[in-house]
């Protein structure tokens, strides 16, 4: 299992958020996540404009097991979306961090919704009864 | 509770992903079921199908007592070792179950079950069994490994003591052989040549371990539904159950109606056959992204049918299924993802036939 990064905060419902230096929100799966759903192969991104709210799904992501909505961890604009996913979806099974980042939210009300969301320890503690 | 194979140890040490399946805690996969689907296509796989319930039936009768319980034609085995795919019926028609039936002897018949049916099938053998004197007996001491790929055979065969690799390396497709304490049949799951091989509990980690040294890898139960599906096999309780007859399960072909033999459920067949089928089962391909999956709506012209087992075909890479529908609805046909209409084209299955896609040509 991948090590949880530090500067992340997720959702209950697996997905990670990253605040980057510009004040936009990137928005993936934990690498947990991945593991439960097994390997990907489909990935049903938000469009470039679309206005997402936090705790509403936005996205799917589908593997050879299962599919499963992606919740927006904040509210906002969504200003960029990781069109790569499209034919290599599998990208978020071997690097969830990283390039395998969903989508980027352009957030109406940042400071807030991050109150709500867990830090990497307390995510650490949530999916610890998971692991096998 | 929740049941263990002997192997359980084994998958765990490999880190194996384990998920219940009919009450048994087994492997889904070591690390990615896409890459254990494409070893058993182009090299050699393995599954641990331990928790399938061998049934050993034994009496002067048995023969005629599978003439009455199966829907298949016992008599179509016609020398020891030889294996008949049949459906189980109940007096309406529907299937019970599938099983695979071996003749070994005039007076011991071997029958393997599916797992989450176990219960069900014992009581039915043993209520129907009294009055041909049969005796009913569950081999719980026996494991058994698949063993499935191109290469499958021939890794197998370097195992075995002399005379046994003989004995296994003549025998056709749906025909088993014995020796070295294994019972070595040329069947599978998966639309590619292998074993299936029954080996008593004891003796199973050994033989897991020899294979693994020998390159066959373990695979698990994600990779081999993928893999039955591509190659057109039907699993019980996902595409034909006690509500459905053969001729609605593609099973039609597995139905012998040979004059004079009055089987379970013969009756209940002959009428429908008469009254026409009103569903049928059809296989699916879709070109759009997206998958396939269990309980999706299809929807048709002839009104709304449904997605049976569905699922994404590393084969092929894009998404198959079955799917039961109006008899007659062969065109237009669209299914329901998450309330957008998708479009979606019947095809002939197997999807997939000794590694290569059928769908083209």
């Amino acid at each position: 299992m991948q090590e949880i990064p530090g500067d992340l905060k997720f959702n209950k419902s697996h997905e990670w958020a990253r605040v980057e230096d510009a004040g936009t929100v990137t928005v993936g799966i934990s690498d947990h996540a991945q593991g439960a759903l097994g390997d990907l192969v489909y990935v049903e991104l938000p469009s470039v404009g679309d206005t997402v709210k936090a705790g509403n799904a936005c996205a799917v992501v589908e593997s050879v097991k299962a599919a499963s909505d992606i919740y927006a961890p904040v509210s906002g604009e969504v200003i960029a979306i990781n069109e790569a996913l499209t034919d290599k979806p599998e990208t978020i099974n071997e690097d969830a961090y990283g390039d395998g980042w969903l989508f980027v939210i352009k957030p109406d009300n940042l400071a807030d919704e991050l109150e709500e969301l867990l830090d990497p320890d307390a995510y650490a503690e949530l999916i610890e009864g998971d692991e096998s | 509770m929740t049941r263990k194979t002997v192997l359980n140890d084994s998958h765990r040490a490999l880190g194996a992903r384990m998920v219940d399946f009919g009450g048994w805690d087994m492997p889904l996969n070591y690390g990615s079921q896409i890459d254990e689907h494409h070893v058993v296509r182009r090299d050699a796989g393995m599954f641990d199908v331990s928790h399938m319930t061998v049934v050993d039936l034994h009496g002067a009768r048995t023969r005629e007592f599978l003439r009455h319980l199966l829907a298949n034609s016992i008599d179509k085995l016609k020398k020891p070792g030889k294996a008949l795919y049949s459906c189980l019926l109940n007096e309406r028609g529907g299937v019970i179950d599938d099983l695979i039936v071996y003749f070994l002897a005039e007076d011991f018949f071997r029958v393997i079950v599916n797992a989450a049916t176990r219960d069900k099938d014992l009581a039915w053998f043993n209520q129907q069994a009294k009055a041909y004197a049969v005796d009913v007996r569950e081999r719980a001491d026996l494991a058994m490994i698949a063993v499935q790929g191109p290469n499958a055979r021939d890794k197998v065969l370097g195992l075995l003591s002399a005379a046994t690799r003989e004995a296994a390396a003549k025998i056709g497709k749906f025909v088993a052989a014995e020796g070295d304490g294994l019972f070595i049949a040329r069947t599978g799951y998966t639309g590619e040549d292998g074993f299936e091989i029954i080996v008593p509990e004891r003796d199973a980690v050994a033989l897991w371990d020899r294979l693994r040294a020998a390159g066959v890898a373990p695979c698990g139960l994600g990779a081999r539904d993928t893999l039955r599906l591509e190659a057109g096999m039907n699993l019980y309780g996902q595409d034909m159950d006690e509500t459905v007859s053969p001729w609605e399960a593609n099973l039609g072909w597995t139905v012998a109606l040979d004059p004079g033999r009055d089987f379970i459920g013969r009756a209940a067949l002959e009428q429908q056959q008469a009254d026409g089928v009103a569903r049928v089962m059809v296989g699916l391909v879709m070109d759009d992204k997206g998958v396939l999956r269990h309980g999706q709506r299809v929807a048709t012209p002839l009104g709304d049918g449904e997605i049976l087992s569905g699922s994404f075909a590393p084969t092929l890479g894009k998404s198959i299924a079955f799917a039961r529908v109006p008899a007659g609805a062969y065109d237009g046909l669209q299914v329901d993802i998450r309330g957008r209409l998708v479009p979606v084209r019947l095809v002939k299955y197997p999807f997939v036939r000794d590694g290569r896609s059928q769908l083209e040509g």
